[in-house]
């Protein structure tokens, strides 16, 4: 035994969709589900039993073999659902493999998230010894670590002031200064830097590189590629639950980025219980129907979604955002723009939508997409039932002009072709 | 150096080893619990004193003086004050435990610890809040000039009986509360009757012969009968039948709550 952390073909299933809504969370929708079953059952014993193809499996996390040696830091990357969180909520116990076995050799703290345990009503003091009871520290060791914590969260002034009071910065320093005093073998941490602020960031981070130097073993989830090069000497890239690539930092992050690059144009979300309604899927297509996430400035192309609408909503409105990637907003369009009716409400049901964007009228260069369905659903007040906030990003090209007059590198957010005229 | 196997549907081994090494959560959690409670309120602790206090004035006025129900040898605010303590004790863990974990889902989904600590908490806080009402008690004896015989010795034995009804209970609920959020709607209505159908108001002698042993399957018969028994002295029978058959079932409901727990508590994270 010379490894730190060891893991045989890790996986995880979730269950989504029909299943989920099956079980419901709410007795009388069991009870009148199992007792439907049942009487299914009495009247066709031979039937073939329906609940196994309303389920639909999901492997979060499929055959993941990883093994760390002590002192290495190793940093997780993929994108978003492709399972390098499960896979530390795995490790760090909070929720148990489908499949698979893992060993852990030494003391483990996971973070997972700065201030877990914090009480709003509670001082500053009280729950550096909360938050530390929580992370696992005992009475003892927060005590001796207690005036290095202080000093390490700059609030001392405020340490006995109610947390409520603080400012979220102020929240977020106490509490990372909490995590940073972690004394384990094995350090589990996901993508806990991305807060607070800049000067806060480079200290954490600074935190980081001493606790490495320890030789402490790190597993590091991150979105952060600064991060993870500086900090990690080996990196794992993750895509659809699997492992695709490990090696030394530089390599991987750049098969990381040439990932994002060819996503499909098409995005398919996880079923996530939104009470109403849920969007199901995303994406952009062009003028054929099919998914691309490149599009030709001189075509028309669509942007597409799909939902499911779980009881009838009423006052509803379903808005498109076309965004550039620096957040700025180009234009809304809502379903309702071309309807002349005072109401508008959506039946229950699967619901398609296309949204067709006119041939040169969004020039070249990427953008994002932002979805939202708003409404009243099941007599509750009108509220953002669902959204989707730039998950999809697209591109649009310049591939020969129809016209020759029309060229490349024009300025702009937007290209349309005006009809001139001359007096 | 210390050793983690992570395997699918790990059977848990050391519950009580577990426990033990997480002590100091538990200790902290409760503190945090007591504290919180009492934050921004005026009287703060007395709290703890004026509720078990005001429901024993109510009951005894209206069982005992408005339907003139007999207390035997003993005052009937003692009568009830003895039954009010197991009776506060239960329903304070029963009800918080209900929602420990719900109330608690962001560390639960952020952190591994034994989940059983969050409804064991429950049990603490009202274990301290029993404490400072039993206090009263005493104040109470002295008032009527009484004095507790040798059977207040039983009374830890009694608490432990009380602890296994309420986090047995209070471990069912819980767990079920985190898929069925319906539970968190249904205990506070159960524990409004709670009060009524056991013997809280009025003395268990009043339940016909016939009918006792049916009543005791209400574990919390036993338990307010044994307090009484022990705290009252004087001529205070216990119906043994009943008292064993309470005790029997109060066992039962503790140890299959504890499975039932277990056995769910891997999925709490992913439900939550």
């Amino acid at each position: 035994m010379t490894c730190a952390l060891k893991t045989e073909n890790i996986g995880k299933i979730y269950t989504i969709g029909h299943m989920q809504r099956r079980r419901g969370r709410n007795l009388r929708e069991t009870l009148v589900a199992q007792g439907t079953s049942l009487l299914q059952g009495l009247r066709h014993p031979f039937a073939q039993r329906r609940s196994s193809s309303a389920t639909e499996e999901f492997w979060a996390l499929r055959d993941i073999c990883l093994t760390v040696e002590p002192g290495e830091r190793v940093g997780l990357i993929g994108r978003n659902g492709a399972g390098k969180s499960t896979l530390l909520k795995i490790l760090s116990r909070i929720t148990e493999p489908t499949a698979g076995r893992a060993f852990l050799y030494g003391r483990v703290s996971a973070l997972l998230q700065v201030g877990t345990g914090f009480h709003p009503e509670l001082t500053g003091r009280e729950n550096i010894f909360l938050n530390g009871a929580v992370l696992g520290m005992t009475r003892r060791e927060i005590l001796r670590k207690f005036d290095e914590i202080v000093a390490f969260s700059e609030i001392e002034q405020f340490l006995d002031t109610p947390v409520k009071r603080y400012s979220s910065g102020m929240y977020v320093r106490l509490a990372f200064a909490v995590a940073a005093h972690l004394d384990p073998e094995i350090l589990l941490v996901d993508e806990v830097l991305a807060v607070g602020d800049l000067a806060f960031q480079t200290k954490c981070l600074g935190r980081m590189n001493k606790v490495a130097e320890e030789g402490r073993t790190i597993i590091f989830v991150s979105h952060n590629m600064a991060a993870i090069s500086r900090l990690c000497n080996r990196v794992v890239l993750f895509e659809k639950g699997r492992i695709v690539r490990q090696g030394d930092p530089e390599t991987v992050i750049q098969a990381y980025y040439a990932q994002a690059e060819q996503t499909s144009g098409r995005l398919v979300l996880p079923a996530d219980f939104k009470a109403g309604a849920q969007i199901e899927e995303i994406g952009v297509t062009d003028e054929n129907g099919l998914f691309s996430s490149i599009v030709k400035v001189h075509r028309d192309f669509f942007l597409y979604m799909r939902c499911r609408v779980h009881e009838k909503i009423n006052r509803a409105t379903i808005s498109m955002t076309v965004l550039t990637l620096d957040g700025t907003t180009i234009f809304v369009s809502r379903h309702t723009d071309a309807l002349h009716t005072e109401t508008s409400e959506l039946p229950a049901g699967d619901l398609c939508a296309r949204v067709r964007i006119p041939a040169h009228f969004l020039n070249t260069g990427s953008y994002s997409l932002n979805l939202q369905i708003i409404g009243q659903s099941a007599g509750k007040d009108r509220a953002v039932l669902d959204s989707v906030q730039q998950a999809l990003n697209f591109r649009v090209e310049e591939t020969g002009s129809l016209s020759p007059q029309l060229n490349a590198g024009r300025a702009g957010v937007v290209t349309p072709i005006l009809p001139w005229s001359f007096e | 150096m210390s050793e983690i196997i992570i395997e699918p549907r790990k059977r848990v081994r050391h519950i009580w080893r577990e426990l033990w090494l997480y002590r100091e959560l538990l200790f902290f959690i409760t503190w945090r619990d007591l504290i919180v409670r009492y934050k921004q309120t005026v009287i703060g602790i007395a709290w703890s004193i004026v509720r078990p206090v005001i429901t024993m004035v109510i009951l005894t006025l209206v069982f005992g003086k408005l339907a003139k129900l007999p207390s035997g040898d003993v005052p009937y605010p003692l009568l009830v004050y003895a039954a009010m303590l197991p009776w506060q004790f239960f329903s304070g863990t029963f009800s918080v435990s209900a929602n420990s974990l719900t109330s608690n889902a962001n560390m639960i989904s952020k952190t591994y610890f034994p989940r059983i600590i969050l409804p064991a908490t429950a049990m603490l806080t009202s274990l301290v809040d029993f404490l400072i009402a039993f206090s009263i008690y005493f104040l109470m004896m002295a008032w009527y000039g009484m004095w507790p015989d040798w059977r207040i010795a039983v009374l830890p034995l009694l608490m432990i009986l009380a602890a296994m009804a309420s986090l047995g209970a209070g471990l069912w609920v819980a767990a079920l509360n985190v898929t069925y959020r319906d539970f968190a709607i249904v205990v506070p209505f159960i524990m409004q009757f709670g009060l009524y159908i056991s013997p809280v108001g009025f003395s268990s002698s009043l339940v016909p012969e016939q009918w006792r042993l049916l009543y005791s399957l209400n574990p919390m018969v036993g338990v307010i009968d044994g307090f009484r028994w022990a705290l009252l002295g004087g001529e205070t029978r216990i119906f043994m039948p009943g008292f064993v058959l309470s005790t029997c079932l109060t066992i039962l409901i503790f140890f299959l709550g504890i499975r039932f727990f277990y056995k769910f508590e891997r999925t709490f994270a992913d439900i939550i």
